[in-house]
């Protein structure tokens, strides 16, 4: 695996989190993971991608501990055991934002759920909103902010915590492609100024290879682990990296590696 | 970063003139601002025109339908016994309405807590609510020695479903995802109440609240009517009582008047407070363009 010029590069990348030989079945008796085993290697930004039903949030839940695994278990290297708090921030697809709290408050949220007052976080919580550009909204209410400003406070207020893990499900699927663009260039500038490590879920192949030095391909029925791809490409990443060569050829090996894993399987749309 | 948004959208000095189909629907609003209040008063101002005039032309008895103007004097003659009696009503209808308040909220956080306790109880309170409350009324009045507190006990009935229902309703209707958040942080069970799952439930309590007011103050009227014991302490609905056996109609009406004002203003000082507390963020309390 390569870190080309991530902040971490040199080091001895450690591992946060791993899955060894995870499986989930509902009570509806869907296997949405079968025998998945993943090591999620500290600074990395991670990738999971497939198509839907392919178990790729339900692996992404269970690491938050929204979830718990049917078979298999997850191993937290650096903690002691029994340790609950696992430093971990998670991003959903929609912004989820309290509306009757403003952006301060919203964003201030995990920090008072651990007891801190909003004066003793008051310079963390804007330091979160200056990081994603929202300094000057502190006070507004999430219904008078646009789509994408939206998903920003969320994502302030997952920074807040300065997590070891950062979790991201399909966060940016709702916005339009220049406000996507826009965020994921955000996003990159950020992990490379902080070196965390990133699990970021998508189904597309475009945004899987711009954003990640890793990308783990996921089939469905049952949900499973195909593939993983390293994209080997140097940062920082800008928009002419979304034009060259080298972005096409990533592009083709991991949707290759796609195609090759939904062979065989019948189409369902 | 630049911020998205387009808050300076409106700040454009100099605004081109506006086409044929804007101009009408910014003449249209305005009417409408005007006709919301102006139709209902002529509405009003001709009813009470035309049953002047029919009381007048008809020479109707006033022992039977006695015209606004007989109401109106009444109203101002009376005023001594009305005025007393309005305030005990006013006691009652406040006091059921804030019992109910309490214990509706209470006890759909007591539901919110535990699914078997809501599964448990919440038939019985849905069996309380769809039994008239006069048939329960007397039998209150022979258990509860005091009046006053069989009034409430009444009026209580009648106005705490809605809140209690309602209020049941928005504490399960936090959002799934926020609720995995507070999981994912590690909120006990108190923090998840009390930053998210209450103020989820506010609106719904508020319409919940809105509807109350209005019953409790008809759970006082009636529970009034059926304690029927006159003396000191007697509210509007024995005024009426009173007043109807001795066929004293312009009090009747002036005493009908006077509980339709009542109920108009509970529901206006809800609505108002109802609105105060949404305005900042939720939907029913925003205005929009188009």
């Amino acid at each position: 695996m390569t870190l080309a010029s991530s902040p971490l590069a040199g080091e001895a990348a450690g591992t946060v989190v791993s899955l060894q030989n995870v499986s989930k079945t509902f009570s509806n008796a869907t296997v949405a993971l079968k025998d998945m085993s993943l090591s999620i290697r500290q600074g990395e930004f991670v990738s999971l991608l497939g198509p839907s039903g392919c178990g790729k949030s339900t692996a992404l839940r269970i690491v938050a501990g929204l979830s718990s695994p049917s078979a298999g278990r997850l191993v937290w290297p650096g903690e002691r055991p029994g340790q609950k708090d696992h430093d971990i921030s998670f991003v959903f697809q929609e912004p989820t934002l309290m509306p009757w709290a403003t952006v301060f408050a919203n964003v201030h949220l995990p920090l008072k759920l651990k007891g801190e007052s909003a004066r003793v976080a008051r310079d963390r919580v804007m330091e979160a909103l200056e990081m994603v550009g929202l300094e000057g909204f502190a006070e507004s209410y999430p219904r008078e902010l646009s789509g994408g400003m939206k998903m920003r406070v969320s994502i302030a207020r997952a920074l807040v915590t300065k997590p070891k893990l950062l979790l991201m499900d399909e966060p940016f699927a709702a916005l339009d492609e220049i406000t996507r663009f826009r965020l994921n260039n955000d996003l990159l500038r950020l992990w490379e100024e902080f070196g965390w490590t990133v699990v970021f879920v998508t189904h597309s192949v475009f945004e899987s290879v711009y954003l990640s030095n890793r990308i783990v391909i996921m089939a469905a029925r049952p949900g499973r682990v195909v593939a993983d791809l390293d994209v080997d490409a140097p940062y920082p990443r800008g928009e002419e990296f979304r034009t060259s060569h080298l972005y096409s050829d990533h592009c083709r090996r991991a949707s290759d590696a796609l195609q090759a894993a939904m062979a065989g399987e019948a189409p369902d749309a | 970063m630049t911020a998205d948004t387009e808050p300076d959208r409106l700040a454009a000095a100099a605004l081109p003139p506006l086409d044929a189909a804007e101009a009408g629907k910014l003449r249209r609003a305005r009417i409408d601002r005007i006709a919301r209040w102006a139709l209902p008063a002529v509405v009003m101002i001709a009813t009470i025109a035309g049953w002047q005039w029919y009381v007048d032309a008809y020479q109707v008895p006033h022992y039977i339908l006695p015209g606004p103007d007989r109401v109106v004097a009444a109203l101002l003659q009376d005023w001594p016994t009305l005025w007393p009696a309005l305030l005990v009503t006013l006691q009652i209808t406040l006091g059921a309405l804030v019992i109910a308040t309490i214990g509706g909220v209470g006890l759909a956080v007591l539901f919110a807590q535990s699914k078997w306790v809501e599964m448990s109880f919440f038939p019985y309170a849905v069996i309380l609510q769809v039994t008239p409350v006069i048939v329960i009324a007397p039998l209150i009045f022979i258990y509860v020695p005091s009046k006053i507190v069989g009034l409430l006990i009444c009026a209580w009935i009648v106005a705490f479903f809605p809140i209690l229902s309602n209020t049941t309703l928005g504490l399960n209707s936090a959002d799934h995802n926020l609720r995995n958040l507070f999981q994912l942080y590690g909120a006990s069970r108190w923090q998840t109440l009390w930053h998210l799952r209450l103020p989820s439930a506010l609106p719904y309590f508020l319409g919940g609240l809105k509807i109350a007011g209005g019953l409790s103050l008809i759970g006082a009227i009636v529970a009034e009517f059926v304690a029927g014991t006159g003396g000191l302490g007697s509210g509007l609905a024995f005024k009426i009582l009173e007043a109807s056996y001795r066929l004293n109609i312009p009090r009747m009406f002036a005493a009908i008047v006077l509980i339709s004002l009542t109920g108009i203003v509970i529901f206006a000082s809800l609505s108002i407070l109802s609105h105060l507390m949404l305005r900042r963020w939720h939907e029913s309390a925003i205005k929009r363009d188009g």
